[in-house]
């Protein structure tokens, strides 16, 4: 479980750079980011946070393609990601999904390899070795042939992330991945995040818990339509910048 | 058996067609239960009421062709609609649907005793399968060939869109584009169903067999094939039935399928209300 087979910068001396510059997004002429920039690498975890509506969530489905993009550039590994990248995976807020769609975890999984199969491609064994790996790493075996209504909102987080790793994905966005959870869950879904920073990947989540911030995330990006602040969790989260962050409304 | 019943021209043709028009339907209405959207092919089926009662109000004349391009028509333009005003985030879309349909339904009540065809129309309303000529037959055939070839091509794509729409597109599945599709292939299917059904009880046919399925299976291709075979037999079943018993074979295909689907609702092992509670 802990053998490090991923070909990201594990390996490598260069890091693969993730670089955001004045990415700016609307939703019916009104601003919902406005020039956001950033810059970090496979290996880190990136929180994003700020208060609702400040534009987490539309960063993330910025990133993955799924919101047009007004202005700004975003690119990985030196080339522009025009709209899609496989190499990016998206996590939806758990309550978005469908759990009652008869599918098993295996079956959610497998569907992440469609970036590789294409539409109709039949599944080969280099597919199916993929969707072992990913179901092995995140510690899902038992569960595989489960459906995925039956799963535990933990496990549901897991089955998900499997999916991304089936992808090959390197850069994951994840949508208030520890909304929901309980003390136990959210530890353990912390520890696998760490795990697959340290295999090389990159995880960029959207989180509205200050007070875990420290414990679970390595960089932070403070968001509040306009971009507040973004470096290492310990020299951003200051006192002053929380307080101007989450004590005033939100100017236009 | 009735042997002399199945030798008639008529009848053969009406069991083709029940065999046909179900399984298509039925494999479809798989789609319609993953997607949670039985109310609005509800919506869409009365839509092709006034749908037909323009065709003929236009043309002056009842014919499967004005029929079939109003019904499509008045279907897509409800629909599409809908989706429109969905659009400007104020409407929610089942709710723009529920008003477009509704108004539409109205007007086609309104125009019906402009009509001098009304007596016709009721077969339009609630399907006439024994009517089935041989040009309906190949039509129902063309378009179930079609529905089945697409789907079954496109079948990964559908499926990643319809479970989670946002994943599937960050993974570079044209979502758009299929979801189009699928709501075009669902007002084909519907329009299909009008001869043997008539377009007030086309829901039947395309929700009741996969939700049957539903019941009595976890697994996402049954919902398909077993709902087309469920689809299929029960229509054949439904129209051998209303024949001996003397009741129309429309409202007989949609009656069989639902008492199919109570029968699983009660007697599944696994989500049966009658089922063994310890599994």
């Amino acid at each position: 479980m802990s053998e490090i087979h991923h070909d990201c910068c594990a390996h490598h001396s260069q890091h693969h750079e993730l670089v955001i510059q004045n990415l700016s997004v609307s939703y019916r002429r009104v601003l919902a980011l406005d020039q956001v920039s950033l810059a970090t690498s496979c290996g880190h975890r990136v929180a994003l946070i700020g208060p609702n509506g400040a534009g987490k969530s539309t960063l993330l489905k910025a990133i993955a393609g799924l919101v047009p993009r007004e202005a700004g550039t975003i690119r990985w590994r030196g080339t522009a990601v025009k709209k899609w990248s496989r190499e990016f995976a998206y996590l939806p807020q758990r309550e978005e999904v469908d759990w009652s769609f008869p599918i098993t975890v295996r079956g959610l999984v497998e569907m992440g390899r469609y970036p590789q199969t294409g539409w109709w491609r039949k599944f080969s064994r280099a597919d199916a070795e993929a969707v072992d790996r990913a179901i092995d790493s995140l510690a899902l075996n038992d569960l595989q042939n489960r459906q995925i209504r039956e799963l535990s909102g933990g496990q549901q987080q897991r089955a998900f992330l499997a999916r991304a790793l089936a992808q090959e994905a390197h850069v994951l966005l994840l949508d208030e991945p520890f909304t929901g959870l309980d003390r136990n869950a959210s530890h353990l879904l912390g520890d696998l995040l760490a795990k697959l920073a340290l295999e090389g990947r990159l995880v960029i989540a959207s989180h509205h818990d200050l007070n875990t911030v420290p414990h679970l995330f390595d960089e932070t990006l403070v968001l509040a339509t306009k971009p507040l602040g973004f470096g290492p969790v310990e020299e951003i989260l200051t006192p002053e910048l929380i307080a101007r962050t989450f004590h005033e409304p939100i100017a236009h | 058996m009735d042997f002399e019943l199945l030798s008639n021209p008529f009848y053969q043709r009406a069991l083709a067609a029940a065999g046909f028009i179900g399984f298509a339907n039925g494999f479809f209405s798989g789609f319609v239960v993953l997607r949670r959207n039985a109310l609005s092919v509800s919506a869409l089926s009365h839509t092709m009421l006034p749908g037909i009662a323009l065709g003929i109000f236009l043309t002056g004349a009842l014919s499967q062709w004005n029929a079939f391009l109003g019904a499509l028509f008045a279907a897509l333009l409800v629909g599409l609609g809908s989706v429109a005003v969905a659009r400007g985030n104020r409407v929610e879309q089942g709710t723009a649907l529920a008003v477009l349909y509704t108004a539409a339904f109205a007007a086609g009540i309104a125009l019906l005793p402009k009509l001098d065809t009304r007596q016709e129309l009721e077969h339009w309303l609630f399907g006439d399968i024994i009517a089935v000529g041989n040009t309906d037959l190949w039509i129902a055939f063309a378009i179930g060939t079609f529905t089945l070839l697409i789907t079954n091509l496109l079948m990964r794509p559908i499926l990643l869109t319809l479970f989670e729409p946002n994943v599937a597109a960050a993974q570079g599945v044209p979502v758009r584009m299929i979801q189009y599709l699928v709501f075009a292939l669902l007002v084909l299917a519907l329009v299909s169903s009008l001869q043997a059904v008539g377009c007030v009880l086309s829901v039947g046919l395309l929700v009741t067999p996969a939700a049957t399925v539903s019941l009595l299976t976890d697994r996402t291709s049954a919902l398909f094939w077993g709902g087309g075979l469920i689809g299929g037999v029960g229509s054949i079943l439904a129209v051998l039935l209303s024949g001996k018993l003397g009741i129309t074979p429309g409202p007989a295909i949609v009656i069989v399928l639902g008492l199919m689907f109570i029968a699983a609702y009660l007697f599944s092992p696994k989500y049966g209300l009658l089922a063994p509670k310890s599994r």
